[in-house]
Protein backbone atom coordinates (compact mmCIF):
# COMPACT_ATOMS: atom_id res chain seq x y z
CA UNK A 1 0.00 0.00 0.00
CA UNK A 2 1.01 3.54 -0.72
CA UNK A 3 1.63 6.18 2.17
CA UNK A 4 -1.58 8.03 1.61
CA UNK A 5 0.07 11.62 2.36
CA UNK A 6 3.18 11.34 -0.26
CA UNK A 7 1.46 9.03 -2.58
CA UNK A 8 5.10 7.87 -3.51
CA UNK A 9 6.61 5.58 -1.08
CA UNK A 10 5.30 2.41 0.42
CA UNK A 11 3.30 3.08 3.89
CA UNK A 12 4.77 1.02 7.09
CA UNK A 13 3.06 3.41 9.74
CA UNK A 14 -0.55 3.07 10.64
CA UNK A 15 -2.08 5.91 12.48
CA UNK A 16 -5.51 5.96 14.12
CA UNK A 17 -7.00 9.57 14.80
CA UNK A 18 -10.38 10.61 17.01
CA UNK A 19 -12.61 13.21 15.99
CA UNK A 20 -15.50 13.76 16.73
CA UNK A 21 -15.91 10.25 18.27
CA UNK A 22 -15.33 9.36 14.58
CA UNK A 23 -12.47 6.82 14.32
CA UNK A 24 -10.02 7.47 11.66
CA UNK A 25 -7.27 5.55 10.00
CA UNK A 26 -4.01 6.90 7.84
CA UNK A 27 -1.15 4.51 6.81
CA UNK A 28 1.98 6.65 6.37
CA UNK A 29 5.21 6.20 4.70
CA UNK A 30 7.59 6.67 7.88
CA UNK A 31 8.89 10.38 6.03
CA UNK A 32 5.66 11.64 5.98
CA UNK A 33 4.54 10.34 9.35
CA UNK A 34 7.92 11.80 10.95
CA UNK A 35 6.60 15.57 9.64
CA UNK A 36 3.75 15.16 10.66
CA UNK A 37 5.01 14.36 14.25
CA UNK A 38 4.27 11.13 14.51
CA UNK A 39 7.62 10.25 14.52
CA UNK A 40 8.80 11.59 17.91
CA UNK A 41 9.21 9.31 21.42
CA UNK A 42 6.68 11.81 22.92
CA UNK A 43 4.23 10.55 20.03
CA UNK A 44 0.54 11.19 20.50
CA UNK A 45 0.26 14.42 19.34
CA UNK A 46 -0.17 14.39 15.49
CA UNK A 47 -2.53 17.18 13.47
CA UNK A 48 -5.52 16.94 11.52
CA UNK A 49 -4.21 14.98 8.61
CA UNK A 50 -7.43 15.78 6.43
CA UNK A 51 -6.10 19.58 5.84
CA UNK A 52 -2.95 17.54 4.22
CA UNK A 53 -5.10 15.19 1.97
CA UNK A 54 -6.95 18.84 0.76
CA UNK A 55 -10.40 17.05 2.08
CA UNK A 56 -12.20 20.22 2.24
CA UNK A 57 -12.67 19.69 -1.00
CA UNK A 58 -14.42 16.10 -0.40
CA UNK A 59 -16.94 15.71 -2.72
CA UNK A 60 -16.66 18.40 -4.96
CA UNK A 61 -15.22 17.54 -8.14
CA UNK A 62 -11.88 20.13 -8.80
CA UNK A 63 -13.09 22.64 -11.35
CA UNK A 64 -10.66 22.33 -14.64
CA UNK A 65 -8.93 25.63 -14.63
CA UNK A 66 -5.37 26.42 -16.25
CA UNK A 67 -5.32 29.81 -14.30
CA UNK A 68 -2.18 30.44 -12.11
CA UNK A 69 -2.03 32.78 -9.38
CA UNK A 70 -0.07 35.78 -11.02
CA UNK A 71 1.18 36.42 -6.71
CA UNK A 72 2.77 33.09 -6.04
CA UNK A 73 2.01 31.26 -8.98
CA UNK A 74 -0.37 28.44 -7.65
CA UNK A 75 -2.91 26.50 -10.00
CA UNK A 76 -6.19 25.48 -8.81
CA UNK A 77 -4.74 21.66 -8.87
CA UNK A 78 -2.23 22.96 -6.18
CA UNK A 79 -4.70 24.33 -3.67
CA UNK A 80 -7.05 21.46 -4.40
CA UNK A 81 -4.80 19.04 -3.87
CA UNK A 82 -2.64 20.45 -1.11
CA UNK A 83 -5.92 22.05 0.82
CA UNK A 84 -3.80 24.70 1.12
CA UNK A 85 -3.96 28.73 -0.53
CA UNK A 86 -1.38 29.76 -1.59
CA UNK A 87 -1.45 33.66 -0.76
CA UNK A 88 -3.76 36.36 -0.02
CA UNK A 89 -4.62 36.82 -3.81
CA UNK A 90 -5.27 33.22 -4.74
CA UNK A 91 -8.85 34.04 -2.70
CA UNK A 92 -9.56 36.91 -5.92
CA UNK A 93 -8.24 34.08 -8.59
CA UNK A 94 -9.64 31.42 -7.77
CA UNK A 95 -12.66 32.79 -5.43
CA UNK A 96 -15.52 31.30 -8.11
CA UNK A 97 -13.59 27.97 -7.87
CA UNK A 98 -13.16 27.92 -3.76
CA UNK A 99 -16.90 28.65 -3.25
CA UNK A 100 -18.24 25.84 -3.40
CA UNK A 101 -15.77 24.36 -0.84
CA UNK A 102 -16.31 27.54 1.49
CA UNK A 103 -20.13 27.25 1.45
CA UNK A 104 -19.63 23.44 2.33
CA UNK A 105 -16.98 24.22 4.77
CA UNK A 106 -19.06 26.88 7.04
CA UNK A 107 -22.64 27.03 5.42
CA UNK A 108 -21.96 30.53 4.45
CA UNK A 109 -20.13 32.97 2.21
CA UNK A 110 -19.76 35.93 3.61
CA UNK A 111 -18.12 37.86 6.05
CA UNK A 112 -19.57 39.31 9.44
CA UNK A 113 -17.51 40.23 12.04
CA UNK A 114 -14.26 42.04 12.97
CA UNK A 115 -13.32 44.15 10.19
CA UNK A 116 -9.61 44.67 9.23
CA UNK A 117 -8.35 47.85 9.38
CA UNK A 118 -7.99 47.66 5.32
CA UNK A 119 -11.26 47.22 4.75
CA UNK A 120 -13.11 50.13 2.77
CA UNK A 121 -15.56 52.67 4.56
CA UNK A 122 -18.72 51.14 2.80
CA UNK A 123 -17.92 47.99 4.48
CA UNK A 124 -17.43 48.91 8.18
CA UNK A 125 -20.65 51.30 7.69
CA UNK A 126 -22.75 48.02 6.30
CA UNK A 127 -21.17 45.96 9.06
CA UNK A 128 -22.05 48.67 11.84
CA UNK A 129 -25.58 48.60 10.49
CA UNK A 130 -25.80 44.42 10.53
CA UNK A 131 -24.98 44.50 14.37
CA UNK A 132 -27.62 47.62 15.06
CA UNK A 133 -30.27 45.45 13.62
CA UNK A 134 -29.70 42.61 15.47
CA UNK A 135 -29.02 44.61 18.73
CA UNK A 136 -32.93 46.16 17.74
CA UNK A 137 -34.45 42.80 17.07
CA UNK A 138 -32.78 41.89 20.76
CA UNK A 139 -34.34 45.05 22.52
CA UNK A 140 -37.68 44.27 20.59
CA UNK A 141 -37.65 40.87 21.97
CA UNK A 142 -36.45 41.78 25.50
CA UNK A 143 -39.50 44.57 25.68
CA UNK A 144 -36.55 47.52 25.89
CA UNK A 145 -38.34 49.76 23.76
CA UNK A 146 -36.36 53.15 24.23
CA UNK A 147 -33.44 51.15 23.52
CA UNK A 148 -34.91 50.28 20.60
CA UNK A 149 -35.98 53.90 19.07
CA UNK A 150 -32.47 54.81 20.04
CA UNK A 151 -31.03 51.77 17.75
CA UNK A 152 -33.80 52.65 14.91
CA UNK A 153 -32.60 56.21 15.03
CA UNK A 154 -28.77 54.78 14.47
CA UNK A 155 -29.84 52.85 11.51
CA UNK A 156 -31.49 55.81 9.80
CA UNK A 157 -28.40 57.58 10.35
CA UNK A 158 -25.61 54.79 9.43
CA UNK A 159 -28.10 54.32 6.54
CA UNK A 160 -27.95 57.54 5.18
CA UNK A 161 -23.82 58.12 5.65
CA UNK A 162 -23.84 54.97 3.46
CA UNK A 163 -25.93 56.22 0.39
CA UNK A 164 -23.69 59.38 0.28
CA UNK A 165 -20.68 57.29 0.95
CA UNK A 166 -21.84 55.31 -2.32
CA UNK A 167 -22.74 58.51 -4.34
CA UNK A 168 -19.21 60.03 -3.46
CA UNK A 169 -17.46 56.69 -5.05
CA UNK A 170 -20.63 56.37 -8.15
CA UNK A 171 -19.59 60.18 -9.31
CA UNK A 172 -15.73 59.44 -8.45
CA UNK B 1 -23.44 18.59 47.58
CA UNK B 2 -26.10 20.69 47.73
CA UNK B 3 -28.30 20.92 44.42
CA UNK B 4 -27.11 24.53 44.03
CA UNK B 5 -23.52 23.92 43.61
CA UNK B 6 -25.47 21.76 40.51
CA UNK B 7 -27.11 24.21 39.00
CA UNK B 8 -24.93 27.49 39.23
CA UNK B 9 -23.33 27.77 35.64
CA UNK B 10 -21.40 31.35 37.04
CA UNK B 11 -18.88 28.96 38.41
CA UNK B 12 -18.13 25.79 36.10
CA UNK B 13 -14.47 25.24 37.40
CA UNK B 14 -15.50 21.51 38.20
CA UNK B 15 -15.95 20.93 34.74
CA UNK B 16 -14.24 24.12 32.60
CA UNK B 17 -10.13 23.62 32.73
CA UNK B 18 -9.07 26.66 30.56
CA UNK B 19 -10.01 28.60 28.04
CA UNK B 20 -8.52 29.47 25.12
CA UNK B 21 -8.82 32.10 22.08
CA UNK B 22 -6.89 31.91 18.99
CA UNK B 23 -6.97 34.32 15.68
CA UNK B 24 -5.33 33.44 12.10
CA UNK B 25 -3.68 35.86 10.70
CA UNK B 26 -1.19 36.64 7.12
CA UNK B 27 0.42 39.49 6.28
CA UNK B 28 -0.95 41.07 2.73
CA UNK B 29 2.41 41.20 0.63
CA UNK B 30 3.60 37.84 1.13
CA UNK B 31 2.40 34.43 0.15
CA UNK B 32 1.14 32.37 2.59
CA UNK B 33 4.13 29.85 4.68
CA UNK B 34 2.93 26.71 2.06
CA UNK B 35 4.52 29.05 -0.72
CA UNK B 36 6.99 31.21 1.25
CA UNK B 37 11.12 30.84 0.75
CA UNK B 38 13.22 30.55 3.80
CA UNK B 39 14.85 34.25 3.19
CA UNK B 40 10.67 35.36 2.97
CA UNK B 41 10.25 33.52 6.43
CA UNK B 42 12.89 35.10 8.07
CA UNK B 43 11.52 38.37 6.76
CA UNK B 44 8.14 37.84 8.13
CA UNK B 45 9.47 36.48 11.31
CA UNK B 46 11.26 40.03 11.39
CA UNK B 47 8.53 41.93 10.44
CA UNK B 48 6.54 40.45 13.06
CA UNK B 49 8.80 40.20 16.03
CA UNK B 50 9.25 43.86 15.70
CA UNK B 51 5.68 45.06 15.78
CA UNK B 52 5.25 43.09 18.88
CA UNK B 53 8.55 44.18 20.59
CA UNK B 54 8.29 47.91 19.52
CA UNK B 55 5.00 48.36 19.68
CA UNK B 56 2.56 50.99 21.63
CA UNK B 57 1.06 48.05 23.60
CA UNK B 58 1.19 48.64 27.24
CA UNK B 59 2.76 44.81 27.24
CA UNK B 60 5.37 44.99 24.30
CA UNK B 61 7.92 44.65 27.21
CA UNK B 62 6.82 41.28 28.56
CA UNK B 63 7.12 39.55 25.68
CA UNK B 64 9.90 37.81 24.75
CA UNK B 65 11.16 36.72 21.32
CA UNK B 66 12.08 32.62 21.01
CA UNK B 67 13.75 31.53 17.65
CA UNK B 68 12.28 27.53 17.74
CA UNK B 69 14.95 26.14 16.06
CA UNK B 70 17.28 26.82 18.80
CA UNK B 71 15.14 25.28 21.55
CA UNK B 72 16.20 21.46 22.23
CA UNK B 73 13.13 18.89 21.44
CA UNK B 74 12.25 18.87 25.38
CA UNK B 75 11.19 22.04 25.49
CA UNK B 76 9.71 22.52 22.52
CA UNK B 77 7.45 19.50 23.27
CA UNK B 78 6.91 21.02 26.65
CA UNK B 79 5.44 23.87 24.71
CA UNK B 80 3.30 22.08 23.39
CA UNK B 81 2.33 20.00 26.46
CA UNK B 82 1.78 23.71 28.20
CA UNK B 83 -0.73 24.34 25.31
CA UNK B 84 1.49 27.17 24.38
CA UNK B 85 2.08 26.07 20.78
CA UNK B 86 0.21 23.37 18.25
CA UNK B 87 1.88 20.10 18.12
CA UNK B 88 1.97 21.23 14.20
CA UNK B 89 3.98 24.28 15.39
CA UNK B 90 7.03 21.96 16.53
CA UNK B 91 6.63 19.63 13.71
CA UNK B 92 9.37 21.37 11.75
CA UNK B 93 10.81 24.55 13.65
CA UNK B 94 13.05 25.86 11.13
CA UNK B 95 12.05 29.71 10.08
CA UNK B 96 9.46 29.80 13.02
CA UNK B 97 9.51 32.26 15.72
CA UNK B 98 6.89 32.58 18.89
CA UNK B 99 6.48 35.27 21.38
CA UNK B 100 6.08 34.85 24.27
CA UNK B 101 4.39 36.62 27.48
CA UNK B 102 6.31 36.21 30.60
CA UNK B 103 3.32 34.78 32.29
CA UNK B 104 2.48 32.20 29.20
CA UNK B 105 -0.73 33.89 28.93
CA UNK B 106 -0.37 35.18 25.47
CA UNK B 107 1.81 33.23 22.80
CA UNK B 108 1.87 34.51 19.01
CA UNK B 109 3.50 31.96 16.83
CA UNK B 110 4.81 33.17 14.03
CA UNK B 111 5.16 31.04 10.15
CA UNK B 112 2.72 28.27 11.80
CA UNK B 113 0.26 27.90 9.05
CA UNK B 114 -0.29 31.07 8.57
CA UNK B 115 1.96 34.21 9.14
CA UNK B 116 0.46 35.33 13.21
CA UNK B 117 -1.34 33.30 15.01
CA UNK B 118 -2.35 34.77 18.23
CA UNK B 119 -2.90 33.01 21.26
CA UNK B 120 -4.57 33.51 24.03
CA UNK B 121 -5.14 31.18 26.97
CA UNK B 122 -6.53 31.39 31.04
CA UNK B 123 -7.61 28.49 33.26
CA UNK B 124 -11.37 28.19 33.90
CA UNK B 125 -14.21 29.40 31.68
CA UNK B 126 -12.72 33.27 30.82
CA UNK B 127 -14.26 33.50 27.39
CA UNK B 128 -15.48 37.15 27.23
CA UNK B 129 -11.94 38.51 28.87
CA UNK B 130 -9.71 36.43 27.05
CA UNK B 131 -11.62 37.56 23.41
CA UNK B 132 -11.48 40.96 24.41
CA UNK B 133 -7.52 40.96 25.06
CA UNK B 134 -6.96 39.07 21.88
CA UNK B 135 -9.23 41.34 20.49
CA UNK B 136 -6.87 44.22 21.68
CA UNK B 137 -3.78 42.73 20.53
CA UNK B 138 -4.55 41.83 17.47
CA UNK B 139 -5.79 45.34 16.43
CA UNK B 140 -2.58 46.79 17.36
CA UNK B 141 -0.66 44.54 15.14
CA UNK B 142 -3.35 45.26 12.41
CA UNK B 143 -2.41 49.10 12.20
CA UNK B 144 1.33 47.66 11.50
CA UNK B 145 1.25 45.23 9.76
CA UNK B 146 -1.63 45.14 7.26
CA UNK B 147 -3.49 41.66 7.53
CA UNK B 148 -5.14 39.84 4.51
CA UNK B 149 -8.31 40.73 4.36
CA UNK B 150 -10.94 40.47 1.65
CA UNK B 151 -14.26 42.04 1.83
CA UNK B 152 -16.19 38.99 1.19
CA UNK B 153 -14.58 36.87 3.08
CA UNK B 154 -13.36 38.79 5.86
CA UNK B 155 -9.52 37.43 7.31
CA UNK B 156 -7.95 35.07 4.77
CA UNK B 157 -5.90 31.88 6.02
CA UNK B 158 -3.65 28.96 4.26
CA UNK B 159 -6.67 26.92 5.01
CA UNK B 160 -10.27 27.94 4.32
CA UNK B 161 -11.55 26.05 6.96
CA UNK B 162 -10.52 29.69 9.04
CA UNK B 163 -11.37 32.29 6.67
CA UNK B 164 -13.90 35.12 8.34
CA UNK B 165 -13.10 36.07 11.94
CA UNK B 166 -10.02 33.37 11.83
CA UNK B 167 -10.84 32.75 15.89
CA UNK B 168 -11.09 29.44 17.04
CA UNK B 169 -12.02 29.27 20.71
CA UNK B 170 -11.78 26.89 22.70
CA UNK B 171 -13.00 24.85 26.01
CA UNK B 172 -11.13 22.28 27.97
CA UNK B 173 -13.27 20.53 29.47
CA UNK B 174 -12.75 17.38 31.87
CA UNK B 175 -16.01 14.90 31.00
CA UNK B 176 -14.97 11.93 33.50
CA UNK B 177 -18.70 11.06 34.50
CA UNK B 178 -20.17 11.46 30.83
CA UNK B 179 -16.99 9.43 29.31
CA UNK B 180 -17.84 6.18 32.01
CA UNK B 181 -21.41 6.73 31.11
CA UNK B 182 -20.74 6.00 27.41
CA UNK B 183 -22.17 9.09 26.44
CA UNK B 184 -19.40 10.87 24.48
CA UNK B 185 -19.71 9.69 20.76
CA UNK B 186 -23.23 10.45 20.64
CA UNK B 187 -23.00 14.05 22.17
CA UNK B 188 -19.26 14.30 19.71
CA UNK B 189 -21.56 13.50 16.64
CA UNK B 190 -24.67 15.68 17.58
CA UNK B 191 -22.12 18.91 17.75
CA UNK B 192 -20.38 18.44 15.13
CA UNK B 193 -24.05 19.34 13.27
CA UNK B 194 -23.69 22.30 15.43
CA UNK B 195 -20.67 23.33 13.93
CA UNK B 196 -18.32 22.39 17.07
CA UNK B 197 -16.07 19.80 17.75
CA UNK B 198 -14.73 18.17 20.52
CA UNK B 199 -11.20 16.36 20.11
CA UNK B 200 -8.47 15.15 22.39
CA UNK B 201 -6.36 16.77 24.69
CA UNK B 202 -3.65 18.10 22.78
CA UNK B 203 -6.61 19.44 19.42
CA UNK B 204 -6.68 18.01 16.28
CA UNK B 205 -6.54 14.30 15.75
CA UNK B 206 -5.52 13.28 19.18
CA UNK B 207 -7.02 10.80 21.79
CA UNK B 208 -8.83 11.96 24.76
CA UNK B 209 -6.56 11.57 27.84
CA UNK B 210 -7.72 11.80 31.70
CA UNK B 211 -11.64 12.52 30.36
CA UNK B 212 -10.65 15.64 29.18
CA UNK B 213 -11.55 17.03 25.97
CA UNK B 214 -11.38 20.39 23.64
CA UNK B 215 -15.16 21.75 22.48
CA UNK B 216 -14.25 24.61 19.76
CA UNK B 217 -16.16 26.29 17.39
CA UNK B 218 -15.60 24.99 13.74
CA UNK B 219 -17.62 28.05 11.22
CA UNK B 220 -15.46 31.20 11.51
CA UNK B 221 -17.07 32.48 7.91
CA UNK B 222 -20.44 34.22 8.18
CA UNK B 223 -21.01 34.64 11.73
CA UNK B 224 -19.09 37.23 14.41
CA UNK B 225 -16.72 36.29 16.77
CA UNK B 226 -19.56 37.28 19.60
CA UNK B 227 -22.26 35.35 18.15
CA UNK B 228 -19.47 31.75 17.94
CA UNK B 229 -18.35 32.45 21.73
CA UNK B 230 -22.30 32.92 22.37
CA UNK B 231 -22.75 29.21 20.87
CA UNK B 232 -19.82 27.77 22.61
CA UNK B 233 -20.93 28.74 25.57
CA UNK B 234 -24.29 27.91 25.42
CA UNK B 235 -22.82 24.47 24.38
CA UNK B 236 -21.04 24.20 26.97
CA UNK B 237 -22.92 25.13 29.79
CA UNK B 238 -25.14 22.80 28.48
CA UNK B 239 -22.25 19.98 28.81
CA UNK B 240 -21.61 21.06 32.14
CA UNK B 241 -25.09 20.53 33.51
CA UNK B 242 -24.92 17.04 31.80
CA UNK B 243 -22.03 16.42 33.23
CA UNK B 244 -23.12 17.27 36.64
CA UNK B 245 -25.88 15.23 36.45
CA UNK B 246 -24.09 11.84 35.43
CA UNK B 247 -22.06 12.83 37.73
CA UNK B 248 -24.73 12.82 40.95
CA UNK B 249 -25.71 9.87 38.93
CA UNK B 250 -22.84 8.40 39.42
CA UNK B 251 -22.03 9.41 42.83
CA UNK B 252 -23.77 6.42 44.76
CA UNK B 253 -22.25 4.03 42.34
CA UNK B 254 -19.50 1.82 44.87
CA UNK B 255 -17.72 0.64 41.60
CA UNK B 256 -17.08 4.39 40.74
CA UNK B 257 -16.16 5.60 44.41
CA UNK B 258 -13.83 2.41 44.86
CA UNK B 259 -11.97 3.36 41.77
CA UNK B 260 -11.34 6.95 42.42
CA UNK B 261 -10.19 6.16 46.09
CA UNK B 262 -8.05 3.13 44.64
CA UNK B 263 -6.36 5.70 41.92
CA UNK B 264 -6.03 8.02 45.34
CA UNK B 265 -4.00 5.39 46.95
CA UNK B 266 -2.09 4.34 44.07
CA UNK B 267 -1.28 8.26 43.48
CA UNK B 268 -0.19 8.65 47.39
CA UNK B 269 2.09 5.31 47.53
CA UNK B 270 3.22 4.33 44.40
CA UNK B 271 7.14 5.12 43.24
CA UNK B 272 6.48 4.61 39.34
CA UNK B 273 4.45 6.09 37.37
CA UNK B 274 4.24 5.95 33.72
CA UNK B 275 2.32 8.81 31.81
CA UNK B 276 -0.81 7.75 30.90
CA UNK B 277 -1.45 5.47 34.10
CA UNK B 278 -0.82 9.25 35.87
CA UNK B 279 -3.29 10.88 33.62
CA UNK B 280 -5.74 8.73 34.66
CA UNK B 281 -5.49 8.47 38.27
CA UNK B 282 -5.27 12.03 38.34
CA UNK B 283 -8.56 11.88 36.15
CA UNK B 284 -9.98 9.84 38.98
CA UNK B 285 -8.72 11.91 41.97
CA UNK B 286 -10.33 15.04 39.83
CA UNK B 287 -13.27 13.55 39.73
CA UNK B 288 -13.12 13.00 43.33
CA UNK B 289 -12.35 16.43 44.29
CA UNK B 290 -15.46 16.86 41.52
CA UNK B 291 -18.05 14.94 43.67
CA UNK B 292 -16.67 16.68 47.03
CA UNK B 293 -14.42 13.58 48.43
CA UNK B 294 -11.37 15.10 49.09
CA UNK B 295 -11.11 18.49 50.70
CA UNK B 296 -7.56 18.71 50.63
CA UNK B 297 -6.92 18.78 46.78
CA UNK B 298 -8.14 21.66 44.87
CA UNK B 299 -8.52 22.37 40.90
CA UNK B 300 -5.44 24.07 40.69
CA UNK B 301 -3.35 21.54 42.08
CA UNK B 302 -4.69 18.40 40.02
CA UNK B 303 -4.64 20.97 36.80
CA UNK B 304 -0.72 22.00 37.49
CA UNK B 305 -0.09 18.38 38.16
CA UNK B 306 -1.52 17.32 34.68
CA UNK B 307 0.57 20.09 33.07
CA UNK B 308 3.79 18.68 35.12
CA UNK B 309 4.08 15.30 34.77
CA UNK B 310 3.99 15.54 30.52
CA UNK B 311 7.40 13.93 30.09
CA UNK B 312 9.04 16.45 28.13
CA UNK B 313 7.65 19.21 31.11
CA UNK B 314 9.27 17.07 33.16
CA UNK B 315 12.50 16.88 32.10
CA UNK B 316 12.64 20.81 31.19
CA UNK B 317 11.94 21.09 35.07
CA UNK B 318 14.83 19.11 36.34
CA UNK B 319 16.69 20.36 33.38
CA UNK B 320 18.19 17.23 31.99
CA UNK B 321 17.41 14.16 29.72
CA UNK B 322 15.81 11.44 31.76
CA UNK B 323 15.16 7.69 30.79
CA UNK B 324 11.61 6.42 30.71
CA UNK B 325 12.23 5.39 34.51
CA UNK B 326 13.56 7.99 35.69
CA UNK B 327 10.87 9.95 34.59
CA UNK B 328 8.28 7.84 35.66
CA UNK B 329 10.13 7.66 39.35
CA UNK B 330 9.93 11.48 39.62
CA UNK B 331 6.42 11.96 38.34
CA UNK B 332 5.28 9.82 41.15
CA UNK B 333 7.69 11.43 43.59
CA UNK B 334 6.10 14.76 42.23
CA UNK B 335 2.22 13.30 42.33
CA UNK B 336 2.59 12.32 45.60
CA UNK B 337 4.10 15.51 47.20
CA UNK B 338 1.71 17.79 45.67
CA UNK B 339 -1.35 15.69 47.31
CA UNK B 340 0.18 15.47 50.62
CA UNK B 341 1.38 18.42 50.97
CA UNK B 342 -2.02 20.31 52.15
CA UNK B 343 -1.86 18.17 54.95
CA UNK B 344 1.15 18.48 56.38
CA UNK B 345 2.47 21.78 58.36
CA UNK B 346 4.99 23.97 56.78
CA UNK B 347 7.73 22.96 58.70
CA UNK B 348 7.25 19.21 58.30
CA UNK B 349 7.33 19.51 54.57
CA UNK B 350 10.56 20.89 54.21
CA UNK B 351 12.38 17.78 55.76
CA UNK B 352 9.88 15.48 54.31
CA UNK B 353 10.94 16.79 50.58
CA UNK B 354 14.36 16.91 51.53
CA UNK B 355 14.73 13.12 52.58
CA UNK B 356 12.46 12.03 49.67
CA UNK B 357 14.89 13.56 47.10
CA UNK B 358 17.63 11.65 48.69
CA UNK B 359 16.05 8.52 47.42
Amino acid sequence: MLCQSCEKKQANTHIKTILNGELKEYDLCSECAKKLGYGSVFGGFGFDLDKLFGSFMDGIAAPKTKKRCQCCGSSFEDIAKSGKVGCAECYDTFYEELLPSVQRIHGRTSHMGKLAHSAGTEVKLKNEIAKCRAELEQAIKAQEFERAAELRDKIIELEKNSAANADKNGKE
Amino acid sequence: MSVNKYSDLKNVNDVVISTRIRFARNLREFPFPCRLSDENKRKVSSIVKEAVLDGHSAIAHRFRYIQMSELTQEEAVSLVERHLVSPEFISDRQGRGLLLLDDESVSIMINEEDHVRIQVIGSGMKLDELYDLADKIDTLLDEQLNFAFNEKLGYLTQCPTNIGTGMRASLMLHLPALKESGAMNKISASLSKLGLALRGLYGEGTEPSGAIYQLSNQVTLGITEKEAIKNLRDIACQLVTQERNARETLSHNINVLDSIYRSYGLLLYSRLMSNNECMKLLSNVRFGVEMGLFENIDFDTVNRLIIEIQPATLMKNIGKKLSAQERDHIRAELVRTALIQPKIPASHRIEKQSTENRE
